[in-house]
């Protein structure tokens, strides 16, 4: 059952993921220097940034427990597993029978409570005030891309990621108006939950306005990069999220050798595309109040749950 | 020894091994050794043979008795089968854990005498097993009154105080009125034949009328023991009033008794529901689920927060009962079982996680003597073991994988993802509202959990005197151990745990899921291209990865690390009040979820000389329906007192008149 | 292909037209709110002249010019003549919080889809199915008017509520009678321009377009 083609796509997939990473953050600089009108950093600054980091000294605070300590390797963990399940390149995954979409769901959530509890363990205002923010972003974020990938599933007829790749990519092109809802929904949550612009912004100097920002306040060195590269990880996971839910054109189906060197450049034509949206939305918007967050994932949670409703008196 | 042939006798022997333990107690009230060091490990290792019996009873057919105790011509029928076994299970290995701990628990004599205290225990554990085998009505109603009893008095072991007293009085208030329930419920089931016992209740075919008017009740009764909103205002007062290891059994195994109550009546003594109900009982268990979660999250007492979290779980619960109740209703009866067996899976899991928290909560108790989260915190540091198991229990409760929360969780949302399929409009549309309702809880109690965890052990001491905590003991250590190895084991091998639970669906519904996977690996209830999860890998994977970045970095960069204060961006003057205190973290779902409470806020005026703030959110069922009812109960039996005259020539006038009207009138 | 992705299509504009309505009900800034009907009526004008070529009606592309030149274009341009001149800035005010109304929006939905399923099943066109999504933006657009508490925002309610009418007789009997649909037109038009005349009486009345001012005209 395990195809040869299917454990090297689970490898470059995951390969892939965690060293282009950090080159999508930086493209999504690129591009909102641009659109700023400014010269912009060179695209492979994050990696320059993330060596020197990796260079630096640990600072821990006296108080820091165990748990501080091992975080930052357990959520780049968690976010390379749900990396490893999301099909990219091809559909044809050995880890696909080990974790469908909701597990995917799981795995995030599971890092962001690693996360917002080792903001909470050094015990200062600003990282407790972040884990609390984060959490409330997170509380209302899970549920809407558990709904997302549900109206993805009611289509597909499986929760597994895989499957619903093959189906979305290879059916004939059929148009979802479920998708449609499920789309904008699920941009809004991808916003939140990268703590983009209009819910957070990642380039803040202003503890009071952070929400990711404030929990990691007391990392340094090793632990920070390993948490900076988690989170350009997360964005990526996300992205690929979307592509195969609403652009899945272009992933190999099982078997496929050609197929799969082929998704390679439309995989790096879509991020790219990808990341330029996500520069032009940030441009285009402003930072909200942290207390309009909830409205603003609430509308997203609604949106989701009315994909669903659509399609069921749609699409049946 | 043929008295203990079959697992039936085995079963009621064990049982009346938890009895004869209880009376033990009774020989030395006040010694403290003989309990904790003798019976209560005793009542450990009854608890785990009680387990390993109904661990294979779940297999075998199912075999009956009658015994010669009861009245003269109502003996006691008692039936094991495999719905029985499956919750003797639970019970005997939640049991076990307990025990082990409470023989590290019990040090100190308060309020009542540690023999007392072991009595009503083991009274409590035997009077839930024999629930269970229960086979006719009398029986079911000794065993469940003599539950309810020797649990008010574990909850008011501590009776000098005056709201453990009260919280014990609303507990058995709220219990009767169920226990009146449930008596009418097996009234409207026997269905006029007189004929009490159960194997009677399964042949008869009651009409819809009929069967609804028991069905109801049985919600009412049993729904008022589990807690499921309205009636569940007596579960977050009793539950942190009673010692730490009654607040575990009762959390994790007497809800758990009134599920298997409502399992039996529904599935087997019904025996055909119709699907409305499910309706019911879904929109019942989702407003528990919504209403729990969201008040634990503004709780700042731990154990009360741990009691409305039980609300929510009893909430998922009767939402996936009802689920199943509505599959079964329109005929689909793979899909049924597989509600079933989410239903049942949680349950189990429900009861590991929620005692092992109840037992961490414990520890904390005795090495604090701290109830209230804005006086802890900082206990990673002082108390590891007790930590990283509370760890594992919040990573349950809050359905993450790979832990065993999250495998029922799953299988929950798989199970509503089915609907769709439904003949009916109505339900087609309601349903994917209400796998959002679930999905939204879920996110609530992760939520809910890492301010549990956060505030309790991490961070920084927010009381000086929390730095002399000691770590807890060898006994409460094993009992936490044990706990926590099942979380994980009931994790990590969610097919097994399936296969087990194989049999009570096709005896309840007619059909198993199986398992279409494969093999043990990889759980796979439906097919394998629509579902499949193996947290087995997935686990390794993600350990794979993790140790593979720890060592990737140790390889090519050095490991330094050097300790100093911490930053907060430079602010030089930091304390520990300066952290989140609980009702801070709080606060988001006190806004966003403002509807739900009734607020009363009381903010200090510009010219205080000593400011003070407090706000409290408290419950809206509590203002509006049991305050105007007991309000008028007390209207109604104040009319009552008109007949006390206190005139002995009256009293005589009414027994006369009494005589007078039965001679005249009863011929 | 147009043809056989026709019906897709229009099932798609529909969605976009509930979701403008959704979007509508949870706008808080009043020129958002103009252009988010602005939009609203380019979709169903882009629907109408759709279902026109689908099925050859011809009347129906008189309408789709009607609806454009209307509700595309001389509505929101009177609207924002409106607010500019009564120098209105102010965000939208609610009664009950916008949570709660999109929860509340969300069960009229459900109720909208299954009231229509009878009758779609019953009409014979090729749009039957998006008469759900119309029944459900007329009663969001009802909800919104009833949940405002300022002039405008419970007019472009109406003017919504409007468009959900015309959008479910076109899905369910290929439009109305042209003389009908000039007589609304030209009822819209008129009704316009006499509630701007009462949102300035209003203003000069109370110094706000707060119509909860409007309760102390009464006896009491």
């Amino acid at each position: 059952m395990i195809s040869l083609s299917g454990v090297a796509a689970q490898f470059t997939e995951l390969a892939l993921a965690v060293l282009l990473a950090p080159l999508l953050t930086g493209w999504v600089n690129q591009c909102r220097a641009w659109l700023q009108n400014r010269s912009a950093p060179p695209l492979l600054q994050p990696y320059r940034v993330l060596n020197k980091l990796f260079q630096k000294e640990v600072v821990l605070a006296y108080g820091a427990s165990p748990l501080f300590r091992v975080a930052p390797y357990l959520i780049f963990g968690c976010l390379c597993a749900a990396a490893a399940i999301v099909p990219t390149l091809g559909t044809d995954l050995p880890l696909n029978a080990a974790a469908d979409a909701i597990a995917l769901v799981g795995l995030l959530a599971l890092a962001r409570m690693f996360i917002a509890l080792a903001g909470m363990d050094v015990g200062t205002a600003f990282g407790t005030l972040g884990a609390r923010r984060e959490m409330l972003v997170g509380f209302l974020a899970e549920p809407a891309l558990l709904m997302v990938l549900f109206t993805a599933s009611l289509i597909s007829n499986s929760t597994s990621l895989a499957t619903i790749a093959a189906t979305l990519a290879h059916k004939e092109f059929v148009i979802h108006p479920s998708l449609a809802f499920a789309g904008v929904a699920f941009t809004m949550v991808s916003l939140a939950e990268n703590a983009r612009i209009p819910v957070d912004n990642p380039a803040t100097h202003l503890e009071l306005t952070m929400i990711h920002e404030a929990m990691v306040l007391e990392y340094s060195g090793r632990h920070l990069a390993m948490i900076e590269w988690a989170a350009s990880l997360k964005l990526f996971v996300y992205s690929c999220i979307g592509l195969v839910l609403f652009f899945p054109f272009g992933i190999a189906s099982g078997g496929d050798w050609l197929g799969l060197v082929l998704a390679l450049p439309a995989l790096l034509g879509k991020l790219a595309l990808g990341g330029a949206l996500l520069a032009l939305i940030e441009m285009l918007s402003a930072k909200m109040r942290i207390f309009r967050a909830p409205e603003f994932l609430g509308t997203a949670f609604l949106l989701a749950v009315l994909a669903m409703l659509v399609h069921v008196l749609l699409e049946r | 020894m043929t008295l203990l042939a079959t697992p039936l006798h085995q079963v009621l022997a064990l049982a009346c091994a938890w009895l004869v333990l209880g009376a033990l107690g009774l020989l030395r009230q006040d010694s403290v050794r003989w309990t904790t060091r003798i019976l209560y490990p005793a009542g450990a290792i009854v608890g785990l043979a009680l387990a390993i019996v109904a661990l294979s009873a779940i297999f075998d057919p199912a075999a009956a008795l009658v015994l010669p105790l009861g009245l003269p011509d109502l003996p006691f029928h008692a039936r094991l089968d495999a719905l029985s076994a499956f919750f003797l299970l639970l019970l005997g290995a939640v049991a076990a854990g307990v025990s082990v701990y409470a023989g590290g628990y019990f040090r100190q004599a308060q309020g009542t005498a540690p023999g007392l205290v072991c009595l009503y225990f083991h009274v409590f554990l035997a009077s839930m097993a024999l629930v269970m085998v229960a086979d006719d009505a009398y029986f079911f109603m000794v065993a469940w009154e003599t539950m309810a009893l020797s649990s008010f008095f574990l909850v008011t072991c501590d009776h000098d105080q005056a709201e453990i007293r009260r919280a014990g009085y609303l507990y058995l208030l709220i219990a009767h009125i169920g226990a009146i329930a449930i008596l009418l419920c097996f009234g409207a089931l026997q269905a006029g034949a007189g004929d009490y016992t159960f194997e009677n209740m399964r042949a008869l075919q009651p009409t819809a009328a009929w069967a609804t008017a028991a069905f109801l009740l049985a919600l009412v009764g049993f729904g008022a023991k589990a807690g499921i909103v309205p009636l569940h205002v007596w579960l977050p007062e009793a539950h942190p009033a009673a010692p730490s290891p009654v607040s575990a059994l009762l959390s994790a195994v007497m809800l758990k008794t009134a599920i298997y109550g409502l399992l039996r009546v529904t599935l087997d003594l019904i025996g055909s529901p119709l699907w409305w109900w499910g309706v019911v009982a879904l929109v019942l268990g989702l407003v528990s689920a919504l209403g729990g979660i969201v008040f634990a999250a503004v709780q700042t007492d731990m154990k009360r927060l741990l009691a409305y979290s039980s609300i929510e779980n009893v909430g998922l619960i009767f939402a996936g009962f009802g689920l199943t109740l509505i599959f079964h209703g329109f005929g689909k009866g793979a899909l049924a079982a597989l509600a079933l067996t989410a239903t049942l899976y949680h349950c189990l899991n429900h009861a590991f996680y929620k005692s092992l928290l109840f037992l961490c909560t414990g520890s904390v108790l005795h090495a604090t003597r701290e109830r209230s989260l804005g006086r802890l915190g900082g206990l990673i540091r002082r108390m590891p073991w007790v930590a990283w198991c509370a760890l594992i229990g919040t990573i349950a409760i809050a359905g993450l994988p790979p832990s065993n929360g999250f495998v029922s969780e799953w299988l929950l949302l798989q199970a509503f993802l089915f609907t769709p399929g439904l003949p009916q409009g109505y339900l087609n549309m309601l349903v994917p509202v209400a796998a959002a309702a679930v999905a939204l809880t879920a996110a609530l109690s992760g939520y809910v959990m890492v301010k549990f965890f956060g505030v309790v052990f991490l961070g920084q001491h927010r009381e000086a005197r929390l730095a002399e905590a000691h770590e807890a003991g060898i006994w409460e250590r094993a009992g936490l151990a044990w706990l926590a190895a099942a979380c994980i084991f009931l994790g990590l091998v969610p097919a097994t745990v399936i296969g087990l639970l194989d049999p009570i669906t096709r005896t309840l519904t007619g059909h198993g899921i199986g398992n279409f996977a494969r093999g043990w690996l990889f759980l796979a209830p439906i097919n394998a291209e629509r579902a499949s999860y193996s947290p087995i890998l997935v686990f390794a994977v993600a350990a794979l990865l993790v140790a593979a970045a720890w060592l990737g970095v140790r390889a090519f960069y050095h490991g330094r690390a050097r300790r100093a204060a911490a930053w907060d961006c430079g602010f030089p003057d930091q304390n520990a009040r300066m952290q989140d205190s609980a009702e801070g973290f709080g606060q988001p779902v006190r806004h966003v979820f403002e509807p739900f409470f009734r607020l009363e806020q009381h903010a200090p005026a510009p010219d205080d000389a000593r400011p003070r703030f407090s706000e409290s959110a408290e419950d809206r069922l509590w203002y509006w329906i049991y305050l105007p009812v007991a309000r008028a109960v007390e209207r109604l039996t104040a009319l009552v007192t008109l007949l006390q005259r206190g005139r002995i020539s009256v009293y005589l006038a009414y027994s006369f008149a009494t005589l007078l009207a039965l001679l005249l009138f009863a011929r | 292909m147009l043809q056989h992705h026709g019906p897709q299509l229009v099932n798609l504009l529909a969605s976009v037209m509930l979701l403008l309505a959704f979007a509508m009900l949870s706008q808080r800034r009043i020129i958002s709110l103009i252009n988010l009907f602005a939009a609203q009526g380019f979709t169903l004008f882009l629907s109408t002249a759709l279902v026109a070529w689908l099925t050859g009606q011809d009347h129906l592309y008189a309408s789709a010019l009607l609806t454009l030149a209307l509700k595309v274009i001389a509505l929101p341009w009177i609207l924002h003549r409106l607010i500019r001149r009564l120098n209105v800035k102010w965000d939208v005010e609610t009664l009950i919080n916008i949570p709660t109304t999109m929860l509340i929006g969300i069960v009229l939905v459900i109720l909208a889809f299954n009231l229509a399923l009878p009758i779609s099943l019953l009409a014979g066109t090729v749009t039957k199915a998006t008469l759900g999504i119309a029944l459900a933006c007329v009663l969001l657009s009802f909800l919104m008017m009833i949940t405002r508490s300022k002039a405008v925002p419970q007019v472009i309610g109406f003017l919504a509520m409007e468009n959900g009418l015309f959008f479910a007789a076109t899905g369910a009997v290929y439009g109305m009678p042209m003389v009908i649909e000039f007589g609304i037109a030209l009822d819209v038009l008129v009704g316009m321009l006499i509630l701007g005349i009462f949102f300035f009486r209003i203003r000069e009345r109370f110094d706000s377009l707060d119509t909860r001012h409007l309760e102390r005209l009464k006896e009491l």
